[in-house]
């Protein structure tokens, strides 16, 4: 698929042709340095956004050509997402963002389990601006889960974050691709995190220049960079 | 939803001051509605029940004289359900304590108290003794003002005799709700009241036994009073009928039903204002809100709310905030609402006035506030709607901006870079900047519109008590009197100068349409009382032929000068002529006619009579000159022209002052509204800028500036506007408050523009300075590393 849009007075040919498949059970690392489309092509997969040529599906059904409330009840059922400036509503607490989530889906995780699985148990009644940002993220984690989503996809999770602030959101990430079998794709231009991946696939420019499986997968706590 | 509404909640606590403000325009709005639409139902459910209770006549009519006889003649008219024949008769009265003479009707009532047409109420006292001639009930407006109480008495002038009548009970009729006297443009409870008596004692003492110069009429269900009119002023004609006149004619009735009326449109022009405005505040802000959190909906969005959620949300936070402003609004219209019926009740005479506030008033202010919300929210909820989560979440472009037109046509040389700033502020976003111009130009038109009505009353007091009526007194005779009727008012004591008037009782016809007045009868250029036209400020000399109507009467008619109208004569021989609309003359009050006095006496068929005279009295001898006026009784009543000011003074003015007190402080409300709203919405948007000016060097006082600046320079070309949409307004408002009763004239005073727009100036000022303690506290670091 390809997609341009127009910035300002600036067309911005984002994805010039890319082919990809996302598997079941599946953690995807995609990387690239800025520029190179790997949001947009994250939006797409989560159906916030339509190629401007080429299909998306899911699970056989099309998400390319579908309208919005169809793309609306795929992410209210199916995604997770999670975004690099965590995005949390600044008038809600950690627990109220993820009950965002939990009171429009069917069957969720209860909100204060969800926090717990991402370590923050005993901060749930905190505002985001009471909290540091892995924590915010972490809570962003948590309400993308929280559904219990088939598809998981986080941007640059950790790109506002130090390091063993970001270990802890990926391994967070890592345990719910590993325990509820969430497929899973994290956008970074960290290279070192590819470690913790089991397919790493590089975008360049709009386009897929390399697509690599890793047999070395390592547990994101044993993660340096 | 119950995360999304705990958003909601906090969003609106956040926002609380912005919020309370459109509130406060929405509260005033729904508080105007309820005020005067609940006092117009309480006033029109009084009368209805007051009306109904006391049998209140459908038809009245005046005559010389008939026999009682006649009566049964007048009952037997087909429709007629009830007929009450009395006697009514007006003398002057001398008040103690009171140097000039008041003037009394006397109507009659029966001996023994039953069922009649027009009863009264007895608010004190008891009612008459058959067996003594001198009780009489008094009516309540002039017991007050002269502190009368069964028991006390005061003195007529019956047949040129002075006789004592004993008050044994002070009452309230449905006849004198508006207790004025014809031709007069203010009660005067003072010099004006009301007496029932026997009808045996009023008979014999102005030679009506066995007969009766008025009757009442009430009808049948179905029954035309037109059909019922003809009839029995065919009956009345060769008995000195003045022609019959229904309900909605009778004088009383009349002033209030004007009243009513006037009391209903302001009702529902005013609240339409306040919610346009609230209506437009809410657009602006609740777009801010939606551009603000376009993240947070984006995020929404990808969370999988659907629209219809996001659009709900933001339609909740309008209507959180008109409802909040509706329920205050009822709460204290409510409360108003009875202080003004307070207020109508001194002029009004209602035996018991409740107040109703109907479920349906209620029901329709919230209704209107939840419109105006919704209104407001319309763009901004499909703004959020339309919102694409993809394009939210990629930061937004840098803005397009372009040099100014004071840059781009060689200005840039002398402006600094805040300057430079603030014009490229105001010319990037037009339709912003062009609204909040519009809405700081409405609160100075309200502001305009509402205090316009103090210039008004002077320039109406002026016109009525400077130019027109510049008598000190009045006087009428009992019966029309021969020419030399002049000098003897010439001879009284004190009287500088005297101008006679005829005036008579007369109905106009002008094809379908009929009208029932007095022509008044002048010189044709008179020094006391003058014919002014309103719109030259002119004296109009009468003409030697014709008739010069007010334009309110030409109105009625539907005539134009040169148009023919028919004239009855109801005294007298009655002739019936044909004349002309000599001219038309605008005035304020009322609905009037004139003649020039000879040719009014051609249209009589009689020589040089009058019915009055117009005096300019020496004040120093004016109690000599009441005195002489009390005891001849050729003089039915008089009217002094400084007692009437003084009374309109009394009641009008102070009123007409808390009315103008309110209109002013809403519409203060209304300019702080929008211009704390702007200053606000144009904080949020630029605070990033703004900070990263603080960090690059600013001081506060520079970035101050900025913001400020940008606010003064869209308050200064909204002056301009709103003194222009003010004056429009004035003018809507003039002929939407116009009835027959009066009309308020237009007036545009420079003195209350220029004070209006300093008011506007000052709100601006003070939520100028609230905005800019905000910027003071402005967050640097916290504004920079938040993505916008």
């Amino acid at each position: 698929m390809t997609k341009v849009y127009t910035m300002g007075e600036v067309k911005v040919h984002a994805l010039r042709g890319v082919d990809i498949t996302l598997l079941a059970s599946e953690f995807l690392v995609l990387l690239g340095p800025s520029g190179s489309g790997k949001s947009t092509l994250l939006n797409i997969l989560g159906g916030l956004d339509v190629p401007t040529e080429g299909r998306v599906t899911y699970r056989g059904r099309d998400l390319s050509s579908a309208d919005d409330a169809t793309r609306t009840d795929y992410r209210r059922h199916h995604v997770g997402f999670v975004f690099q400036f965590y995005n949390l509503i600044p008038s809600l607490t950690a627990k109220e963002n993820v009950a965002l989530v939990t009171e429009i889906a069917t069957d969720p995780l209860p909100a204060a389990e969800a926090l717990r699985i991402v370590g923050l148990g005993d901060r749930m009644n905190h505002f985001p601006a009471q909290m540091s940002g892995g924590e915010q993220q972490r809570v962003a984690i948590a309400r993308a889960i929280a559904k219990r989503p088939d598809v998981l996809l986080c941007d640059e999770p950790t790109g506002a974050l130090d390091i063993s602030t970001g270990v802890l959101v990926l391994e967070a990430i890592e345990r719910i691709n590993r325990e509820l079998g969430t497929a899973t794709a994290v956008i970074t231009h960290n290279a070192a995190v590819s470690d913790i991946a089991d397919r790493v696939v590089q975008l360049s420019d709009g386009r897929i220049v390399a697509d690599k499986r890793n047999s070395d997968k390592i547990p994101a706590n044993q993660l340096r960079w | 939803m119950q995360a999304l509404n705990r958003k909601l909640f906090r969003d609106l606590w956040r926002i609380k001051g912005q919020g309370l403000a459109i509130s406060m325009v929405i509260g005033v709005g729904v508080l105007t509605y309820i005020m005067y639409l609940s006092t117009f139902d309480s006033l029109q459910a009084t009368r209805e029940a007051y009306y109904e209770r006391q049998r209140f006549a459908d038809v009245f009519a005046s005559l010389k004289r008939a026999p009682l006889l006649l009566s049964e003649r007048i009952r037997s008219i087909p429709g007629v359900s009830q007929a009450e024949t009395r006697v009514v008769v007006d003398v002057t009265l001398d008040v103690e304590g009171m140097e000039e003479p008041a003037t009394g009707r006397l109507i009659s009532i029966p001996e023994i108290r039953r069922e009649i047409l027009n009863d009264i109420v007895l608010s004190h006292g008891r009612y008459l003794d058959p067996g003594r001639p001198d009780e009489v009930i008094a009516s309540e407006g002039f017991a007050q003002a002269h502190g009368l109480r069964p028991g006390d008495s005061i003195k007529a002038i019956i047949n040129g005799r002075r006789r004592q009548l004993d008050i044994v009970g002070v009452g309230l009729s449905p006849e004198f709700v508006y207790v004025i006297r014809a031709g007069e443009l203010i009660p005067d409870d003072a010099r004006f009241g009301v007496f029932w008596m026997g009808r045996q004692a009023l008979a014999a003492a102005f030679d009506m036994e066995g007969g009766f110069n008025d009757v009442a009429l009430s009808l049948m269900p179905g029954a035309r009073a037109e059909s019922v009119i003809e009839d029995l002023d065919t009956l009345l004609r060769p008995y000195g009928g003045w022609g019959a006149i229904p309900q909605s004619l009778q004088l009383s009735n009349w002033s209030v039903e004007n009243e009513l009326k006037g009391l209903e449109a302001v009702g529902r022009v005013v609240p339409v204002i306040f919610l346009g405005v609230a209506a437009f505040l809410l657009h602006v802000v609740l777009r801010r809100i939606v551009t603000v959190q376009r993240e947070q909906i984006a995020t929404l969005k990808a969370l999988g709310y659907p629209n219809r959620h996001i659009g709900l949300h933001y339609t909740y936070w309008a209507l959180a905030i008109s409802v909040g402003g509706a329920l205050v609004g009822t709460v204290a219209g409510a409360w108003l609402g009875r202080q003004m019926l307070g207020m109508y009740n001194q002029y009004f005479r209602f035996p018991n006035v409740a107040y109703h506030l109907e479920s349906e008033v209620v029901a329709g202010a919230i209704a209107i506030a939840i419109a105006a919300g919704i209104f407001g929210a319309m763009s901004a909820v499909r703004d959020a709607v339309r919102l694409q989560p993809a394009e939210a979440m990629r930061p937004k472009p840098p803005s397009t901006y372009r040099k100014s037109l004071a840059e781009r046509i060689g200005l840039q040389r002398i402006l600094s870079q805040p300057a430079r700033i603030v014009l490229r502020n105001i010319e990037r976003q037009p339709v912003r900047a062009l609204i909040s111009v519009g809405g700081i130009a409405c609160s100075l038109a309200i502001l305009i519109g509402g205090v316009f009505g103090l210039d008004s009353m002077d320039v109406m007091m002026d016109i009525q008590f400077e130019l027109a009526q510049r008598q000190d007194l009045q006087v009428t005779f009992a019966e029309p009197v021969s020419p030399s009727g002049v000098h003897a008012l010439n001879r009284l004591p004190g009287v500088m100068t005297a101008e006679p008037v005829r005036s008579a009782p007369v109905r106009f016809r002008s094809e379908q349409r009929a009208r029932q007045l007095a022509i008044t009868g002048l010189p044709s250029m008179t020094e006391l009382y003058r014919v002014m036209d309103v719109m030259d400020l002119e004296q109009m000399p009468l003409p030697p032929e014709g008739i010069v109507l007010s334009a309110s009467l030409a109105k009625v008619l539907d005539v134009v000068p040169g148009s023919p109208v028919t004239v009855e004569v109801l005294v007298g021989r009655r002739p019936i002529r044909e004349t002309v609309v000599a001219a038309i003359v605008h005035e304020y009050m009322g609905l009037s006619a004139y003649m020039e006095i000879d040719a009014m006496r051609r249209l009589l068929g009689e020589g040089g009579s009058l019915s009055g005279g117009y005096l300019k009295v020496d004040t120093e001898r004016l109690p000599e000159l009441f005195q002489a006026i009390k005891e001849t009784p050729a003089i039915a009543g008089s009217t002094l022209r400084r007692a009437a000011l003084d009374s309109f003074n009394d009641t009008f003015a102070e009123n007409i002052g808390i009315m103008i007190f309110f209109n002013v402080l809403f519409a203060s409300i209304i300019a702080f509204g929008v211009v704390y709203n702007a200053a606000r919405v144009s904080l949020a948007e630029r605070s990033r800028e703004l900070a990263s000016l603080r960090v690059m060097g600013f001081t506060r006082a520079e970035i101050s500036s900025i913001l400020l600046g940008e606010l003064g320079v869209l308050t200064l070309l909204a002056l301009p506007l709103g003194m222009l949409l003010g004056y429009g307004l004035s003018l809507m408002m003039v002929s939407a408050f116009e009835t027959e009763l009066y009309s308020i004239p237009f007036s545009a005073n420079p003195r209350t523009y220029a004070w209006c727009s300093l008011a506007i100036l000052i709100a601006t000022a003070v939520s100028g300075l609230l905005v800019r303690r905000k910027l003071d506290h402005l967050d640097l670091l916290e504004v920079l590393k938040a993505k916008e």
